[in-house]
Formats: C-alpha cells, sequence, structure tokens
C-alpha cells in the first residue's frame, strides 16, 4: 500500500455530504480516513498544502471513446485515460462501439485489464447492448457484468428496434445496471451533418432535426416507464428532450441524463466555415436548445456532465464537412469549459458542479466514489478555480486535438489527480507527467 | 505565386460574402469579354502564362466547358481532371489531391464537388486562386452571377425585380447562390417549390416563400426554374415526376395566365416535361441559351478579376499585355 497523504487546508467541497469548508483530508489504505480541522499527520505521511484549492471526490465521466480496440491512432485505453487524469478525471465509462465492439465478457475483461495496465483514471467498461451492435439480439449481459461491465449501450448505433430496447430494459433489472441510449432515429437524422436549422441552410449542409432526437427520448422514456427499467440518456441536446425527461421523471420513471459540456455551451453557430471539429452527435444545437439544458442541468433534470470524449485522427478531420467523423474530445477541457461558463456564468456554485462531475454520475451508474465519506475511495480531484489557462490541443494527453475550444481561454483547472491514495497526476505548471504507479497500488 | 486581387480577394467560394460592389464589379467586367466570343479568332493573351486546373469531382457538361472556354480564350494554359480516372477513386482525400497539384506550381483551381464547403477547404489550405464551380448543396457562385448578368441585359436592372426561384431550393446550390446575389442587388427574391424540398428558416435569408407555383407566377417578373433530379423521387421527396410536372411544372398555361411577360431562366439541364415544358424552355420569354453564352463571359470576368485584374482596364486588357 502506499503512503498516506494529508491533503492541508483546501476547500472541501462535498455535496453527498453538504460539505464545504476549509479543511484537511487524510487518505490511508486507499480510502479517505479522515476529514476535519488541523488533522495530525501520521508517520510516514505526505503533507501537501493545498491552499487555496478545492478539494473534491473524484470526477467521474460517464461517457467516454477510448477507440481500444481497433482506434488505436486515435486514442489507446493508455493515453485517454491519461487524459481523464489531466483533467481531474479519477474514472471513465469507456464506450463500447469500439472494433470489434465490446459485446461479450472477453472484451470486457480486456478493457478492464488494459485499464489497470494504463495507471491512468480508472476505466469502467461499458458493454454493447446487442451482439455487434447490430440491433438484433441481446449481449452475455449477467456475464459481462461479471467481468466488469458497468451499463450497457450501443452507443454510435443506437437501438433502433423498439422491442430490443424494452428487452435489454427488462433483462438489465436482474442485475440494476443501467441501459444507456444515444437517442437518434436514423430515418429521421437522414444522413445529416449538423443541426437542421438557417445555420445548415446556409452552408447547404443536411440537417439533423431535433425531432430526430426527441422521438427516440419519448420511445426510450415510454420503455423505461412500461418495464420499470433502469434508463440512462446520453447528451441530451434538445429543449423537448429535457422537458420530456422533466415530466417523465415526475411520474417516477427511473431516468437519469447527461449533458455535455459542448451541448451547454455551443450553439450550431460554430459550425459556421465547416468547422470540423464543431461536427458531432448530436449536433450542437440552437440558443433555445442551449437554454433549456441549461435549465435542465440546474434544475436536475438533467444529472450530470459527460464529455463524450471522441478522439479523431486530426487527417480524419482535415476533410470536408460531411465526410469528416462526427465527435470532439473533451477530457481535457470538460472541468474548465464548466467552471468557467456555468460557475463563472452564475448558473451553477462549485459545490453544485461538483455533484453535477462526481457524485450524481456515480449514483447514477453506482459507481463507487462520488464522495469524500470516510472510508469511502480515495479518489480525489484537487482543482484551482481561479487559474487562468488558454487550451493548447497541442498539449493535450489525449492522442487527438479534435476540439472546437482551441485557443478558449478558460478559468479553472485540476491541479492534482488521486486515485486510490495515490497521485498520478499533477500540474506542475511544466506540464510535466507525475510518476505513474503499477497495476498494485490501485487494483480494487 | 497568383497576387491577391483587389476586387474579390483571393477566391471565389461563393456569394454570401461578396459586397453588391464586388458582385456588379464581376457584371460590368464580364461585359467588355462578350465581344471576344463573337470574334474570328477567340484569343485574347489576359491570362498568358497562367495555368488552371479545373477539378471536377461531380460529372458536369455545361460548367465545366464554360469554363475552359473562358479560361482558353484568355489565353490560359489549362488541365482538366475528372474524378473517375484520376487518384481521388484511389482513395486519396481532398487536400492530398489538393496539394500535390500546389506542388506542381499552379495558379488557379476551378473545382467542383459533392461536398458543401469543398471549395473553401481548398481555399484555406492551398495559395492559389480557388474558383467554386459547384459544391454540394452550398454555392454555385458564377451560375449566380451569370443568372444576374442575363436579367440585367433583357431587363435592364435587377433592382426591384421580383425574381423567384422555382423547385428543388433544399438540393440547390444554383438557389441560395442566386438568393444572395440578387437580394444584395436589390431584387425581391421568392422561392417556391414542394415543402419536402425547402429548406428549413429558408425565410431568414430574405426570402419570400410560396407554395403554389400558379401564386408564384403571379407575382413574378422573373421565374428561374430549377433542375429537379431523378434521385429527389427516388428518395420520396416527391411522389412521382408526373406529379411533380403536374403541381410544380412551368406550363405554358400557367406562364399565359398571367397578363406580363415572364423572363424564364434555368441553370440546365433541363427536365423537360418534369419542371419546365418545351414551349416554355423554347418560347419567347426564355433566355436560357443567353443564360449559357453569359456563362462564358462572366468567368473570364472572374478569372481575370482573381488574377489581379482591375475592372476598369478590362477594356484595354482584352487587347493586349
Amino acid at each position: 500500500m502506499s503512503r498516506p497523504i494529508l491533503l492541508r487546508g483546501g476547500r472541501v467541497v462535498d455535496p453527498a455530504q453538504g460539505l464545504d469548508a476549509v479543511l484537511d483530508v487524510l487518505l490511508a489504505g486507499g480510502v479517505v480516513a479522515r476529514i476535519g480541522h488541523q488533522l495530525e499527520a501520521p508517520e510516514g505521511c505526505e503533507v501537501r498544502s493545498v491552499d487555496g484549492l478545492v478539494v473534491c471526490p473524484g470526477l467521474i465521466d460517464l461517457h467516454v471513446h477510448l477507440r481500444e480496440p481497433g482506434g488505436e491512432h486515435k486514442e489507446t485505453i493508455a493515453t485517454g485515460s491519461k487524459a481523464a487524469l489531466a483533467g481531474g478525471f479519477t474514472a471513465v465509462c469507456a464506450m463500447p462501439n469500439t472494433d470489434p465492439p465490446v459485446d461479450d465478457p472477453a472484451s470486457v475483461g480486456y478493457v478492464r485489464a488494459a485499464g489497470l495496465r494504463a495507471g491512468g483514471a480508472r476505466v469502467y467498461p461499458m458493454g454493447a447492448v446487442s451482439v455487434g451492435q447490430q440491433g438484433e439480439r441481446l449481449t452475455e449481459i449477467g456475464e459481462m457484468i461479471e467481468a466488469g461491465a458497468v451499463g450497457f449501450t450501443d452507443d454510435g448505433r443506437p437501438v433502433a428496434d423498439a422491442e430490443l430496447m424494452r428487452l435489454a430494459l427488462e433483462y438489465t433489472k436482474a442485475f440494476g445496471v443501467p441501459v444507456a441510449d444515444h437517442c437518434e432515429d436514423h430515418s429521421l437524422a437522414r444522413g445529416g451533418c449538423m443541426n437542421e436549422g438557417l445555420v445548415s441552410t446556409r452552408l447547404g449542409l443536411v440537417g439533423i432535426p431535433n425531432a430526430a432526437e426527441d422521438v427516440m427520448i419519448a420511445r426510450d422514456l415510454l420503455l423505461a416507464e412500461l418495464t420499470g427499467g433502469r434508463l440512462h440518456l446520453q447528451h441530451v441536446s434538445t429543449r423537448r428532450g429535457v422537458a420530456m425527461i422533466r415530466e417523465a421523471k415526475e411520474r417516477g420513471v427511473d431516468v437519469t441524463a447527461e449533458v455535455t459540456p459542448h451541448h451547454l455551451v455551443l450553439t450550431d453557430a460554430a459550425v459556421d466555415g465547416y468547422n470540423t471539429n464543431a461536427k458531432v452527435n448530436p449536433p450542437l444545437r440552437g440558443p433555445e436548445d442551449v437554454a433549456a439544458v441549461r435549465e435542465g442541468l440546474v434544475d436536475g433534470t438533467l444529472d450530470c456532465i459527460a464529455s463524450d470524449h471522441a478522439p479523431h485522427h486530426y487527417d480524419e478531420k482535415e476533410a470536408a464537412f460531411d465526410d469528416a467523423p462526427f465527435g470532439l474530445v473533451g477530457l481535457e477541457t470538460s472541468l474548465g469549459i464548466c467552471l468557467t461558463e456555468l460557475v463563472g456564468g452564475g448558473l451553477l456554485t462549485i459545490p453544485e458542479l461538483v455533484a453535477r462531475m462526481s457524485h450524481r454520475p456515480a449514483a447514477a451508474f453506482g459507481l463507487p466514489g462520488g464522495t469524500l465519506a470516510p472510508g469511502s475511495l480515495a479518489d480525489v480531484t484537487v482543482f484551482d478555480p481561479s487559474e487562468e489557462w488558454v487550451v493548447d490541443p497541442a498539449r493535450f494527453r489525449s492522442k487527438s486535438r479534435n476540439t472546437p475550444f482551441g485557443g478558449r481561454r478558460l478559468r479553472g483547472r485540476a491541479k492534482m489527480t488521486i486515485v486510490g491514495g495515490v497521485v498520478v497526476y499533477e500540474d506542475d505548471g511544466r506540464r510535466g507527467d507525475a510518476p505513474g504507479r503499477t497495476e498494485a497500488t490501485y487494483a480494487r | 505565386m497568383p497576387t491577391s486581387a483587389p476586387y474579390l480577394g483571393k477566391d471565389l467560394v461563393g456569394l454570401e460574402h461578396l459586397t453588391r460592389e464586388q458582385i456588379l464589379a464581376v457584371l460590368d467586367t464580364a461585359e467588355p469579354f462578350k465581344e471576344i466570343s463573337e470574334r474570328q479568332i477567340k484569343k485574347v493573351p489576359v491570362l498568358r502564362g497562367k495555368t488552371i486546373v479545373n477539378l471536377f469531382f461531380e460529372p458536369s457538361t455545361r460548367t465545366r466547358i464554360s469554363f475552359e472556354f473562358a479560361e482558353k480564350r484568355l489565353s490560359a494554359d489549362t488541365v482538366n481532371v475528372a474524378a473517375s480516372g484520376s487518384s481521388v477513386v484511389k482513395g486519396e482525400t481532398l487536400v492530398d489531391t489538393a496539394r500535390n497539384l500546389e506542388a506542381m506550381r499552379i495558379d488557379m483551381v476551378v473545382i467542383r464537388h459533392g461536398s458543401s464547403g469543398a471549395a473553401r477547404f481548398l481555399a484555406e489550405r492551398i495559395p492559389s486562386n480557388v474558383i467554386n464551380a459547384g459544391d454540394g448543396r452550398h454555392e454555385h457562385p458564377t451560375q449566380g452571377l451569370l443568372d444576374m448578368l442575363t436579367i440585367r441585359d433583357r431587363l435592364g436592372r435587377i433592382e426591384g425585380l421580383r425574381v423567384c426561384l422555382v423547385g428543388d431550393v433544399l438540393h440547390s446550390r444554383v438557389a441560395r447562390s442566386n438568393i444572395w446575389g440578387l437580394t444584395k442587388l436589390g431584387a425581391e427574391v421568392a422561392v417556391c417549390g414542394p415543402p419536402t424540398l425547402m429548406p428549413r428558416e429558408i425565410e431568414a435569408l430574405g426570402v419570400r416563400v410560396f407554395k403554389r407555383v400558379e401564386e408564384a407566377i403571379e407575382w413574378a417578373e422573373v421565374l428561374n426554374v430549377l433542375r429537379l433530379q431523378l434521385e429527389r423521387m427516388q428518395a420520396g421527396y416527391v411522389p412521382s415526376l408526373r406529379e411533380y410536372n403536374r403541381v410544380y411544372g412551368v406550363s405554358r398555361e400557367r406562364v399565359e395566365a398571367v397578363p406580363r411577360d415572364l423572363l424564364i431562366l434555368h441553370p440546365g439541364p433541363m427536365n423537360r416535361g418534369v419542371e419546365i415544358d418545351s414551349d416554355v424552355a423554347d418560347g419567347p420569354h426564355s433566355v436560357i441559351l443567353n443564360q449559357v453564352t453569359n456563362g462564358v463571359a462572366v468567368r473570364m470576368a472572374v478569372l481575370y478579376l482573381l488574377a489581379g485584374g482591375a475592372p476598369e482596364t478590362a477594356e484595354v486588357a482584352k487587347h493586349g499585355e
């Protein structure tokens, strides 16, 4: 086991305990040992002064694409989980739409093992809902859970068949894991590549109407209600979607939902000039939708923020807009964007933001962490809420650079990321990597 | 190295970002160039020593030949690259194609591509002048310019005219270039077509929308009839070509139902009996072939201006160095 660490003098924010005060945090034996005023450092303890910084439960990103296996030129489990650390995340959920897809226990085991080996953020594998993500028959969900899968999704190739979605929601009830859905009706999306509206009309690009997402959200909510299954809606981007989820929650439907930083901050105007780094699915929508997802995040309709980190090699994005792939990287900008735009913009307080990036995602997927209550995992994020910096994609730890936020001035960034009681990332101002660690130091 | 032109900038990718003055400069410059095509020896040394590549990723007969005549009549050296039979089919990316051409030190590229934004993409990546000969559903600026020149020739003005684009506006780059150009020159612009072929929020571009062609004809002084591609019917946007002709076709009966003379344009190639009936296309108010003639002059003007020429010296330039 690693040395104990005492984080001294930080602003400890733990919404799960209703905590927001200047306190010391002692991590020992891979768990949070104590929180209190002026804690005594035990023998052999490493003492770190975190004056002026926020100490919170490790951030959790429920939606990332690590591209391994099959897309290692874009990202690997190693580079993606290191990028997560640099962004302040201690755990990520890896989407199964790899090549081949993660649709059997062996593949789940591979992702989990590669995550442990990488020594980055914890990597929780998601399994495919259907074999080969073909949308035809269910995968071995029970066995994949035994192998480490924390939820199921056909993200990237959403479940078109309503009956299959019903079966998935029903079958997973035996295990209490969520079925996560990327809501998109392919026939309505019609091969579109951006939001349908004035900008798509001007640019002559095929638009994806809000309704393509809305009809699928409506279907999923009805099926969740029918089955009593555990539904999670990924990257909600539309105002009607928010309204329907709000109403479903009021009816008691067991649904959680996420929203991405880019859908909270950008409109389809970002696509102007055929900016392929702003090509993402669901597409960046109009100002009314941005206002609605912000409102939904504030009032809790949307439970949490997830990045939908979707790395692509530079030459794949260096193409005509309709030929470029969907997706943008988010792990290393997510916290900074949210602190700048949501906290800086007066929408959320720091504890409210931390809840939406740590406690609530953990609760949505039943993951460990999300709190600093004594005895819980020693996964901790330390961030400076006021440090100003400029997004420089060339410095990303991710293999990919496809962000629409390059050059953007942000306020707030991760300074130290601790997984299992070990400092695995530190921003020392020189952008150097902190020493790595071995599998044994934080094996669950 | 190509000169950065004072009148149009480095490239012509669309009319959206041109000013009224720039559009008028092209039309005015086209005037003296018209005469070159009427000569016995149709060649002037305006672009002597310039190399131009016509890069056509989509099949095109009219536009490609029109550009080629414009280039050759201005004495440029030209190479045609068609998608079939080029490295494009071997999987080379657009950017690699561009860089390879650039490495051969060309002065200008005329590009036709199926992807909206392709011309701009190229323009941002190579120092040569880039001319958009049609990109996806985005713009076809030289078509818009030649349409305006043709209207001005016949009616003496653009400002205040009521011009309606009829047909498949959703997929039409010609429609977008017409809308930008005509509205900048002060025309009143309308669009008319099946609602399934009407882009969202098109009104925000400053046009009015007619759902029925009879209303459009009642209102308009100029009709620019857009081509309906066969695949639109296959994709289900319209139930059948016969029904399209019945509901939206520009027929003699419809045109003669109004007491005014309507000027009829069509960017070609026409589907006779679908969007336009033959007796309208061949009738006294059709300027469809004038459009083709003007196409060469307008393209000469664009080439000349992008190469650094000035509108006021076009007359002099065509007589010598």
